[in-house]
């Protein structure tokens, strides 16, 4: 092939990438879909609608969350190490923004409605803060809700039998009063990092 | 794919190196676990791992009465998705301490007997490759050590 056509072809495409990645700033954050690995979402489309029940037995659906911001985790009650350091570090973050906690509801949806009943939950939610909606509801309730927030989740068979468990985005979603999308963080997020954000996104 | 191979690769060079070693001791400092929130019957026990010699060594097994099963794990992010898989052993390189810890890699415990509560201990059996068996305490952390009584914070 001919180098100036190569090099044409070169810079044609580092032009549409560079304005395609340009756009993309412009516009919104991107964020990957994980278990669709090469595409990516704009976070505007996280978010959505979900009927779950917390771990009260009580209906919460995303019109519970109108007005508040929102923390929101999804995870399983036997994950032993990502989900308790996110859940613990969202309740910390809270613990440090003082009287603005007030305005922020924190959400653990789970991705085991199998394991996950109301009771787990509630034992769950009462050992981390009770300020916490432990949300569970059925295999296609949790799949609706985890379908609104992109959430990915599947079953990892254990070698040779045993507990189950689960790989899943972990992924702390700030929404905002108006249920749409603020920030978010990883289960490696420090409280003081979160609770940086929430100040910021709270007051702002 | 390319994981797997650079893994394949390093543990074979880790083994030809430890195979012109002497056998010796492995420092393991402190061993911790997360106490379990709620009714949860899967934990996660942390420690660093150094050899004190010059040679490398690896860690094949854990054990401990508490659990039904004891792994080895890692936890890698695949994405922003977590996953935890078994590994078959974790190297431990001289002059370079191994740290088992929280998002890394772990000693599982499944099917817990009961709850591990904070401020309790419990034993663990690490299995060596060439250092063979020691047995250590781990120590159950709160996961929230300085939770408040009440929410409502007032200045
Ligand atoms: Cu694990």
């Amino acid at each position: 092939m001919p180098m100036p056509a190569s090099r044409l072809l070169k810079t044609v495409r580092l032009l549409a990438v560079g304005s395609i990645l340009g756009l993309g700033a412009a516009w919104a954050v991107h964020l990957w879909v994980p278990g669709d690995i090469g595409t990516q979402v704009t976070t505007a489309s996280i978010g959505g609608p979900f009927e779950l029940v917390d771990q009260n037995g009580r209906t919460r659906t995303q019109a519970d969350l109108k007005g508040k911001f929102a923390l929101i985790y999804f995870g399983f009650t036997y994950c032993p190490d990502a989900c308790p350091t996110a859940l613990v570090a969202m309740a910390e973050a809270l613990d440090q923004i003082g009287p603005l906690a007030a305005r922020v509801q924190p959400v653990f949806v789970t991705v085991d409605p199998e394991r996950d009943t109301v009771e787990h939950m509630a034992a769950y939610v009462a050992a981390v803060d009770e300020r916490l909606w432990g949300l569970t509801g059925s295999a296609a309730q949790v799949a609706q809700a985890a379908k609104a927030y992109r959430v990915f989740y599947r079953k990892a068979t254990p070698q040779g039998g045993g507990e189950y468990l689960v790989d899943h985005t972990s992924l702390v979603y700030l929404m905002g009063p108006d249920g749409a999308y603020r920030a978010h963080f990883t289960h490696e997020t420090t409280p003081e990092r979160m609770a940086e954000s929430l100040r910021k996104n709270i007051g702002g | 794919m390319r994981r797997r191979i650079f893994l394949a690769s390093a543990l074979l060079a880790a083994s030809f190196s430890a195979a012109h070693a002497q056998p010796h001791p492995i420092e393991v400092q402190d061993p911790w676990a997360r106490a379990t929130l709620g009714q949860s019957r899967t934990g996660a026990a942390y420690l660093t791992l150094s050899a004190t010699g010059p040679a490398a060594d690896r860690l094949v097994a854990a054990s401990s009465p508490v659990a039904a099963k004891t792994e080895l794990h890692n936890h890698i992010m695949v994405g922003n998705v977590a996953q935890m898989r078994p590994v078959d052993a974790i190297e431990i390189a001289p002059g370079s301490p191994t740290l088992l810890q929280p998002g890394g890699l772990h000693i599982m415990l499944i099917d817990l007997k009961a709850p591990l509560q904070a401020g309790t201990s419990f034993p663990v059996t690490l299995t060596f490759e060439k250092a063979g068996a020691v047995t250590v305490q781990v120590a159950v952390r709160a996961n929230r050590p300085a939770a408040p009584v009440g929410h409502g914070h007032t200045h």
